[in-house]
């Protein structure tokens, strides 16, 4: 094969990328439109009614957006206080270890199970815990939801949080040793510093994960369309809509989801462009 | 004075490492309460039968529940729509994911190389229902049908970021000095990376085909609005098709064959996780 060819060839492979991407983009906005042009762009992003009695349909993406903010920024709430440890465990306190070694087999395995039995056991284990405690009547709401999908993110933060962990240079720990500072110092005044920016682009990234989570959330939110008015109630993430009615959804209702999925392909693209901005600076400096 | 200061100090560091290990020690927990869960519920199900039969109908399964008998059937159709699937998809995906790596690994410089290495990251960031969504608007509305072709197209473009990533990041490690060798012995191009670059690269980018596989096989929400399910052994591929995560979807709504939820998850946990293992294992020994 001729050098010419082998060219040619890769370059058409490549091309694969900007036509998947394009056609993704193309084919949203264009069933989304209907939606769009129907309601209005903001009205759309506004309304929170959602309902399908024939003759008067009338489809607001609010409460999902809500529901999806909600869950997000509970999980990364509830996701803090184990992966920022984990993260010092493997990259400061045991780097190189193999207790260390363990522990990210441990989460790496926690990023493998799918998250459909991440579901079924947040379904039958945790949400009996949450009724026994009378946090919420029904079990399943947006705390339910956020308890698991906070689990399934920490392997992503912990993991990334854990590289930057590693990558302090050891003169500058080693400066803060010898003024006399202790681990702990060291660790809040020369490690968090030097790794914040790494740190935080990992959990921009497990942010991205988060929003667009299906099966978990859609099976533990309890599925109403309303604006959850507190933690404990029940509500919709738009990717839970989505998995709850695109099977039986036509017309106008089916576009109204195409353009929740519209607004949630955009959220995420633009919150991992970020996360890898940031990540790249981070990697630089 | 003194001494108490230095004595908070003291107690401030033992706290941070108790604390830390503590927290780290607590992450672990969910994995094993989800393993043990699944084991212990699922364990007695999975036997020669569960493997071989499809499932049964909910009329069937309610008549054995009031017999007092464990449901007849399985998930044979399940497993056989999943690996009809997933071969499907890796077929295709494993060739155009290896040689875009390969562009992206020649090409460091060039703007297009770049669109394409940030389009990846997109697509790859791109949550898994909206590739069902996508999946739906290009492949069932025009067969006018769910299918098998449609459930492939999906994992597929699941899979290909995912093959594209692991190929470039494998062959921009590897030692420029091989490509120079080869090339300076006369071959060509396209000899030294099929010759020379992919073989050396071949344990880094089958571990990548091994994780894709093992992200994709446990996908629910894409394979919902495309591959749609089915309750019996099908093997045609324009026509819908069942996947072990449709099953456990199914069967956690029917409240007739819950029980069958257990075996079944029990079956797709171990796959997965086998699958995750193995890839781990085949890194630390074969890479390079």
């Amino acid at each position: 094969m001729s050098d010419k060819l082998y060219k040619v060839l890769l370059f058409v492979a490549a091309l694969v990328m900007p036509t998947v991407c394009g056609g993704v983009i193309y084919a949203l906005v264009t069933d989304a439109y209907e939606a769009f042009e129907h309601f209005g762009f903001f009205r759309f992003l506004t309304s929170s009614e959602w309902s399908y009695t024939e003759g008067a349909e009338v489809y607001g993406a609010l409460p999902f957006i809500t529901g999806t903010l909600m869950t997000t920024l509970l999980a990364l709430l509830f996701c803090i206080p184990f992966s920022l440890p984990v993260a010092l465990f493997v990259g400061e306190y045991f780097k190189g270890t193999r207790v260390a070694a363990v522990l990210s087999t441990v989460t790496d395995l926690l990023a493998g199970i799918p998250s459909i039995i991440y579901g079924l056991w947040g379904f039958y284990t945790l949400r009996p815990i949450i009724m026994a405690m009378n946090i919420s009547p029904q079990g399943s709401g947006v705390l339910t939801a956020s308890l698991v999908l906070a689990i399934m993110i920490v392997p992503y933060a912990a993991s990334l949080s854990a590289e930057f962990i590693k990558m302090v240079p050891n003169e500058l720990k080693e400066g803060a040793y010898s003024l006399g500072a202790t681990r702990a110092e060291v660790i809040g005044k020369v490690v968090f510093p030097v790794a914040g920016s790494g740190i935080f682009s990992a959990y921009i990234l497990a942010i991205g994960r988060a929003l667009g989570e299906t099966m978990t959330v859609t099976m533990l939110i309890g599925n109403t369309n309303n604006i959850p008015d507190s933690i404990t109630s029940t509500g919709n993430s738009m990717a839970s809509i989505i998995a709850n009615q695109f099977g039986e959804a036509d017309d106008l209702r089916l576009s109204s989801l195409i353009a929740i999925g519209l607004l949630l392909f955009l959220i995420t693209a633009v919150i991992n462009m970020i996360g890898k901005i940031l990540i790249k600076r981070a990697r630089i400096s | 004075m003194i001494q108490q200061k230095i004595k908070n100090r003291l107690t401030k560091e033992k706290l941070m490492l108790w604390g830390v290990c503590l927290f780290a020690a607590l992450t672990a927990v969910p994995l094993f309460a989800i393993l043990g869960e699944v084991l212990l519920r699922g364990y007695d199900q999975l036997s020669w039968s569960f493997f071989t039969e499809p499932t049964p109908t909910a009329y069937k399964a309610m008549k054995a529940i009031e017999a007092g008998e464990p449901i007849p059937g399985g998930i044979a159709n399940g497993i056989v729509g999943t690996m009809i699937m997933l071969g499907m998809a890796v077929v295709v995906a494993v060739p155009v994911g290896i040689l875009c790596g390969a562009y992206l690994a020649e090409n460091t410089k060039s703007r297009f190389a770049n669109i394409v290495s940030y389009l990846t990251d997109l697509l790859q960031g791109t949550p898994s229902v909206i590739i069902g969504i996508i999946t739906y608007i290009w492949v069932v509305v025009p067969m006018k049908g769910y299918s098998a072709i449609a459930g492939s197209v999906a994992l597929f473009i699941m899979m290909l970021p995912l093959i594209i990533r692991s190929t470039e990041e494998t062959l921009k490690i590897l030692p420029s000095s091989l490509k120079e060798a080869g090339l300076a012995l006369g071959g060509n191009r396209a000899r030294v990376m099929l010759k020379i670059q992919l073989p050396a690269a071949f344990g880094g980018i089958f571990t990548g085909v091994l994780l894709a596989v093992s992200r994709v096989i446990g996908e629910t929400a894409p394979l919902m609005f495309t591959a749609l399910g089915c309750s019996f052994m099908r093997f045609a591929i324009d026509k819908p098709i069942s996947a072990v995560p449709l099953l456990i979807w199914e069967f956690f709504n029917d409240p007739n064959l819950q029980e069958l939820i257990w075996g079944a998850s029990l079956f797709l946990l171990l796959f997965v996780l086998t699958l995750n293992m193995a890839a781990k294992f085949w890194c630390r020994t074969k890479v390079l």
